[in-house]
């Protein structure tokens, strides 16, 4: 193992967080500009994929043990969960069960391939656990990595202005639709304009990843 | 040497997760039922938060930089992308249109009818 994929990883990731941090925009989104950048150079310099990961594996492994501390932020907002208990179980089942058939059948209308539909069902759920996911329903995890990130990018970048449009002006139905939709993205853009509402969107994060993934594999057996 | 009992509880949690999903072959991602599996433990105060609260934190604050090992993985298959743009991108656009509109109402309508 040589430790040059890994450190090419921290150093590109460390500049555009500080790119990100200077200017807050969805288009300077640290992960998106790091995944580019480090497949370009691999590319430029004809370095294989596998020699890349031989090293960088270990910060893939840390998702797991990283997957299983979001029982933390789960269990701090507890209180909150209670609270609004109902409408955050129907908006988790709700919203989550339409962004997978949705995101399934669209594709297959359009004529994608089984491994496409595999790897997209899982697009709105946090990154971490759609990747799991994907690796176990015979998806490209690779692929829904990056169908992840960028379905967060929309959310980040455009949600709450098309909750606007439509006039929804709940905070609690405005965090929900952040958190099932666009995961950590999209939490991270709503907690900026509404405490509350982003509360309200990290726990429909973490419950949407367990729905999806106690749904999908059962699901995808039905519509395959 | 606080950081290590923090560490060893959320590892524990994870091997407990994998070895349970493939024991049991089941199609949950093991790192999913290890969160399921401390939530439980939180909950009925077989584990303390502040045992694993710093740790746990540090991990949810970096996850970022651990999706850009898979995400590179994009290069093996930028073929496959090209030849499958549209239904990838449409899809993608259009189903988290509907997923936010979709989630946003049913939550709305639930709350004006409990009022």
């Amino acid at each position: 193992m040589n430790p040059l994929g890994i450190t090419l990883t921290l150093v590109v990731f460390y500049l555009f967080s500080e790119l990100h941090s200077r200017k807050r925009a969805f288009y300077t989104n640290p992960v998106l500009l790091s995944i580019i950048t480090i497949a370009v150079i691999l590319k430029w310099f004809g370095i294989p994929y596998g020699s890349y990961m031989d090293s960088a594996v270990i910060l893939k492994f840390l998702l797991g043990p990283a997957v299983v501390s979001l029982a933390v932020p789960v269990y701090k907002g507890r209180e909150t969960i209670k609270a609004y208990a109902r409408e955050i179980a129907l908006g988790v089942a709700v919203g989550g069960t339409v962004a997978i058939l949705s995101a399934f059948y669209i594709a297959r209308l359009l004529g994608g391939s089984e491994e496409v539909l595999l790897s997209i069902a899982p697009k709105s759920v946090t990154t971490a656990i759609a990747i799991g996911i994907s690796e176990k329903i015979g998806g490209i995890p690779a692929l829904t990595a990056v169908l992840v990130i960028l379905t967060g990018i929309m959310g980040n970048a455009v949600g709450p202005e098309l909750l606007g449009l439509i006039k929804v002006r709940d905070r609690i139905a405005r965090g929900l639709a952040m958190g099932v939709s666009s995961h950590g993205l999209g939490t991270a853009r709503i907690i900026l304009d509404d405490e509350l509402a982003g509360a309200v969107s990290g726990l429909a994060m973490a419950l949407n990843g367990v729905f999806t993934s106690l749904l999908l594999p059962h699901l995808i057996e039905v519509l395959k | 040497m606080r950081p290590y009992r923090g560490l060893a509880i959320i590892f524990g949690f994870y091997a407990l997760g994998e070895f349970t999903a493939y024991a049991l072959n089941l199609t949950i991602p093991g790192s999913v039922l290890g969160m399921l599996f401390l939530l439980g433990a939180l909950h009925t105060g077989l584990i303390k938060l502040g045992w694993v609260e710093g740790e746990a934190e540090l991990f949810v604050r970096n996850m970022s930089v651990m999706f850009i090992p898979p995400g590179v993985g994009i290069v093996t298959y930028l073929g496959l992308i090209k030849s499958q743009a549209v239904p990838i991108f449409v899809a993608l656009v259009l189903s988290f249109l509907i997923t936010l509109v979709v989630t946003a109402k049913t939550v709305e309508f639930l709350r004006r009818e409990e009022e």
